[in-house]
């Protein structure tokens, strides 16, 4: 079969889709988008997680024909995602690396960021506050579970944009990760946090 | 069902980079880390098309000096936060087909009959291979022993064991094509346990053994078998006040790395085959596939692909030589990706122990002897249970002087999924057992229990029972201090204005209790591990370091086959570079076979070992480039020939800070390049009968408190806090250390309260092969991790710096077993404690 849909604000098609097909395999296999992970393939780690119009969703147990016409933003879209909502809401979100205030709570990350002088270090690229946040934290090691946490989180902070710890635990207890034990993951969440703080307004924050 | 249409795109990495050392010439004058620089299409005989994902070069600049003891931050990171880092389940090439595997679905069979007929005939199939089809006459592989068929040979020796291989256009043809192979078992009794395996008649898992161990073992279902024998514990235990014993279990654990075992191998038109995949050690893999293809070892090119998280689990060998075998038949790109299903049954685990355990004391709190027994499953084949084994017996007693030891460890065959490498191996499982026995001598003496393992503590200068001395600070006694004069979390912290938060408490948003029924508990614990790989072996690392000048800077490139598995290796070896050659560029060239061999990710050795091969390496540059500026400027200054010279941003200096000389003008259009491998001290073997040898090369101390509330009604546990202290002699880069030190921590809170594979005892078949089933801590379970860490050099190692990564499994999960012990009162002799256990509805 032939699905249709939007991916990261751009009309994607694919070809000879069996009906068995998860969304995650065609996002990975048929779209050039391997950067959604699959750890388990069975909804339990998160690696996986996309937002389907906006809900995050484990995408290996969403089946490609379910997306159909609909929008789907992937960890390679998030920084572009979070630029667009900064538009909407009518400021310049802290995207890209070192724009956000310099000093971490994090002694180790202060006056460093994370910019390579190579174009595989991603040096051109603007990155959203979630994403610089989780390389000045610490909260990368292997990686693979890294972009399902950063829609994850990033759609909890469209959210709730001052969460408590409890928040954070709560809104990423889906996502597994078993290199970090968590810590620098609630760290970045918190830096995140806290680097938007001024510009997002307290409640409400900005909805999609 | 057809290939994939749509090419990808957004995920190219751009031309292909499969550079070697030869590629110097050419990347000399293009843009440190373009990807262009090192362009070149083919390697010899190799396809044309490199697959996207083809690892590129790492440049990372700094804009501070960004050399050792800084957290910089992984040159990896970006790629990893984008979702542009390829892993090796990431790979992609046009035109390839999926590898599927099939495996038994018992545990111990005679194969009567295997027909691949119908399988073979599915449209889409490409290719279905069982033992018949092996090329050559070697038709096992293994880390030490090499006893484990590619494909099973008339009889399956675990569940889940590889039968037959299919390679299809898509992965589920492959799979219902695997489904369609008729594979006739006749079944055999399963030998599940020390009794079964030794039992008078038991079946032999490996008839007509020659390895090395085999003429030393008691019987031939035992692998391997370590005494240690020092002192007179029977003459010791005369003198004790008070006797101690215990039986300990410890579960078997899996390691669980996210990234599941995968990777893409390209048949080359010399004959060979490229393989991309995600590994610990890339030729300890080539040592062991090249054989079974028949190829010589330069014959099969392999490059490290991104690897999701290892911990062991990627030592031995998984989908590799499958890959390799289905794309030489079948002339055509394979890619094989498992499953978490068959994740749990493609590597080995954790090996399950029981150990018992007798201890004896003064009425003084000094300990008077050891004498224990450790029989560790190493289930259908040995992996690495013969080190399992030398890590078990010669750390039995922990960090504490005991100069009266009686000590035991075997490791069984049996019919249980076989057993290996995981972070801490037979140190972890020790550690369980005379942390227990520890706190139960406290309290037989009335002791706290802090200040007994204080009293017992070895210190720098104590014999380990195997007889040599620890030679470097081993500050067992002043980690268990900081960990306890932590103040403790406030009591009832799941109270608020608006009532209990049920996130902070056991059972969490089951909503099960508001704080009835709730106990706190306290427990501590410490252990020690070794660093790097004992018992005599060569262990060594090579690292290839370039400095030359591009586009008017100094860079340096390093060059290593170390695998990178998340700990940031990487990282570190920018960070060494940078403080050895006194540049701010440094490019990390992708690891893979054509330098030599960094040894394992495993251990606790790379930043040891690797990173003192990198640090060779780059004095060695360092003494060519000098060279070369005393050639062309030594008349210039007579501090060229006299003083220590250093290389410091970008130029040459002196001791005193004297400038002499730009890195660029010495160096102008020369490329200095240095390979070379470097090696810790040599150890020995121990004594097959006394154990006694010096096998160690360093060690790794550390201690947690953990702080646990259980709700003692319905068996549920939530670790509140888990604090570490530990010493890493120095901490290359703190940021990472202390993310090694809170993961290591996690993995042993998950063996503490959840993780355990459970195999069927009647069966030996695996009943939770998923992550529904096979519980990983959430961060849910996961407490705060505070961690101190303290930076007490080892004077044998490079900056004096320790391996981290393992020690923080060790204590951790004693002390959370005795935080639940101190909340419940209950004996808890094994390990992952279940509700039932807490409840009595056992």
């Amino acid at each position: 079969m032939r699905v249709t849909f939007t991916v990261n604000g751009r009309r994607q098609e694919a070809d000879d889709v069996w009906e068995g097909e998860s969304l995650l395999y065609v996002l990975r296999e048929r779209m050039g988008l391997p950067g959604s992970k699959n750890a388990c393939e069975q909804g339990e780690c998160g690696s996986c997680t996309v937002r389907l119009d906006g809900v995050p969703v484990c995408s290996c147990l969403v089946a490609a024909g379910q997306a159909e016409g609909r929008e789907v933003v992937t960890v390679e879209g998030l920084a572009d995602h979070a630029r667009r909502r900064g538009d909407r809401s009518g400021h310049t979100p802290g995207a890209g690396a070192g724009s956000g205030p310099a000093g971490l709570s994090l002694q180790d990350a202060r006056g460093w960021t994370a910019r390579g002088t190579g174009s595989r270090t991603g040096d051109a690229a603007a990155l959203a506050p979630i994403q610089q946040a989780f390389i000045d934290a610490g909260a990368v090691q292997c990686g693979f579970c890294t972009p399902g946490l950063l829609v994850a989180a990033d759609e909890m902070l469209e959210r709730n944009p001052s969460p408590s710890d409890e928040d954070i635990r709560e809104a990423l207890s889906g996502n597994l990760c078993r290199c970090t034990g968590y810590e620098k993951i609630l760290d970045a969440v918190r830096l995140a946090a806290a680097r938007q703080e001024p510009r997002e307004p307290q409640s409400g924050g900005a909805r999609p | 069902m057809t290939e994939p249409t749509t090419s990808p795109a957004t995920a190219a990495p751009g031309p292909a980079y499969s550079g070697d050392a030869g590629a110097a010439a050419t990347a000399a004058g293009a843009a440190p880390g373009d990807a262009r620089a090192g362009t070149r299409t083919a390697l010899g005989g190799a396809r044309t098309a490199a697959p996207v994902g083809t690892p590129t070069r790492m440049t990372q600049g700094s804009r501070t000096r960004g050399g050792i003891g800084e957290s910089t931050l992984r040159p990896d990171g970006t790629l990893k936060v984008t979702g542009e880092f390829a892993y090796s389940s990431d790979m992609w090439h046009e035109d390839m087909l999926w590898g599927q595997i099939l495996r038994s679905t018992v545990a111990h069979a005679e194969i009567v009959s295997l027909d691949t007929s119908e399988a073979l005939a599915q449209p889409g199939v490409y290719a279905v291979l069982t033992y018949d089809d092996l090329p050559t006459e070697v038709k096992n592989y293994g880390l030490e022993i090499q006893d484990t068929p590619v494909l099973a040979h008339g009889r399956v020796r675990h569940h889940g064991e590889p039968v037959a291989l299919v390679a299809a256009d898509h992965p589920e043809t492959a799979r219902r094509a695997a489904a369609k192979i008729r594979v006739e078992y006749r079944e055999l009794p399963v030998v599940t346990d020390e009794a079964s395996a030794t039992a008078p008649g038991a079946p032999l898992l490996h008839p007509g053994r020659d390895d090395h161990h085999a003429g030393h073992v008691p019987h031939p279902n035992i692998v391997h078998r370590q005494p240690i024998v020092r002192g007179d514990a029977t003459a010791a235990a005369g003198r004790a006040d008070v006797i101690v014993t215990g039986e300990y279990v410890f579960g078997m654990q899996d390691q669980a790395f996210l990234g599941p075992e995968s990777g893409l191998a390209v048949p080359a038109e010399d004959g060979g085959v490229d393989l991309y995949v995600a590994t610990q050690w890339l030729h300890s893999d080539l040592r062991q596939i090249a054989p079974v293809l028949g190829l010589p070892e330069e014959k099969v090119r392999m490059t490290l692909a991104g690897v999701g998280g290892a911990f062991g689990g990627r030592e031995d060998l998984s989908m590799q030589i499958h890959a390799c075998l289905l794309a030489l038949r079948t002339g055509k790109p394979v890619k094989i990706v498992y499953n978490r299903f068959e994740s749990f049954f493609g590597h080995v685990h954790r090996h399950p122990a029981r150990l018992r355990y007798e201890h004896g004391a003064t009425r003084d709190g000094r300990l008077t002897h050891l004498r224990c027994r450790i029989v560790l499953d190493g289930g259908a084949y040995a992996s690495a249970s013969p080190a399992v084994v030398g890590n078990a017996s010669s750390l039995a007693v922990g960090p504490y002087k005991v100069d009266d030891v009686d000590i035991e460890a075997v490791a069984l065959y049996t019919n249980n999924p076989p057993c290996g490498a995981m972070r801490g191996f037979g140190a972890v499982q020790a550690c369980f057992a005379y942390e227990a026995q520890m706190d139960r001598l406290a309290a037989e003496l009335g002791m706290d229990p802090v200040e007994f393992r204080q009293l017992n503590a070895m210190e720098q200068g104590t014999l380990l029972p195997t007889g040599q001395p620890v030679d470097s600070p081993a500050p067992v006694a002043e980690l268990l201090r900081r960990v306890k004069a932590r103040p403790l979390p406030p009591e009832r912290q799941w109270e608020t204005t608006e009532g209990a938060d049920v996130r902070a408490l056991p059972g969490g948003l089951s909503n099960t209790t508001h704080g009835e029924g709730v106990v706190r508990g306290v427990g501590y614990a410490v252990g020690i591990k070794n660093v790097g790989f004992s018992e005599g072996f060569d262990d060594y690392s090579t690292a290839r370091v370039r400095m030359e000048v591009i586009n008017g800077h100094p860079v340096a490139t390093v060059h290593t086959a170390m695998a990178e598995v998340g700990q940031g290796g990487v990282t570190v070896h920018a960070q060494i570079a940078r403080t050895e050659l006194g540049v701010a560029q440094v490019t990390i060239h992708p690891a893979d076979t054509r330098v030599g061999s960094a040894g394992s990710t495993s251990a606790s050795r790379q930043t040891y070992v690797t990173g003192g091969a990198v640090k060779n390496s780059c004095e060695l540059v360092r003494e060519k480039v000098l060279e070369l500026g005393r050639r062309k400027f030594g008349s210039h200054h007579p501090a060229w020939a006299t003083a220590e010279l250093l290389l410091e941003g970008g130029k040459v200096v002196t001791d005193g800070g004297e400038v002499l000389g730009d890195l660029v003008e010495v160096l102008e259009d020369e490329v200095v390049e240095v390979e070379a491998e470097w090696r810790h001290r040599p150890t020995e073997a121990f004594d097959l009968r006394t154990g006694q040898g010096n096998g160690h090369v360093q060690y790794s101390f550390a201690a947690h408190r953990a702080v646990v509330e259980v709700d003692t009604e319905l068996g549920l546990v939530k670790v509140i806090e888990l604090a570490c202290a530990q010493d890493v002699g120095k901490a290359l880069n703190p940021l990472s250390v202390v993310g090694q030190i809170q993961g290591g921590t996690t993995q042993g809170l998950g063996v503490a309260v959840m993780e355990e594979i459970v195999v069927d005892p009647k069966t030996a078949k695996v009943r939770n092969p998923s992550f529904t089933d096979y519980l990983i801590p959430t961060i849910l379970d996961t407490p705060t991790i505070p961690v101190d860490v303290l930076e007490l050099a080892d004077d044998h190692a490079p900056y004096g710096l320790r391996g981290i990564g393992e020690a923080p499994t060790l204590s951790s999960t004693p002390a959370v077993l005795a935080a639940i012990r101190a909340a419940t009162g209950l004996e808890l002799n094994r390990t992952p404690v279940r509700p039932e256990h807490l409840t009595g509805t056992l």
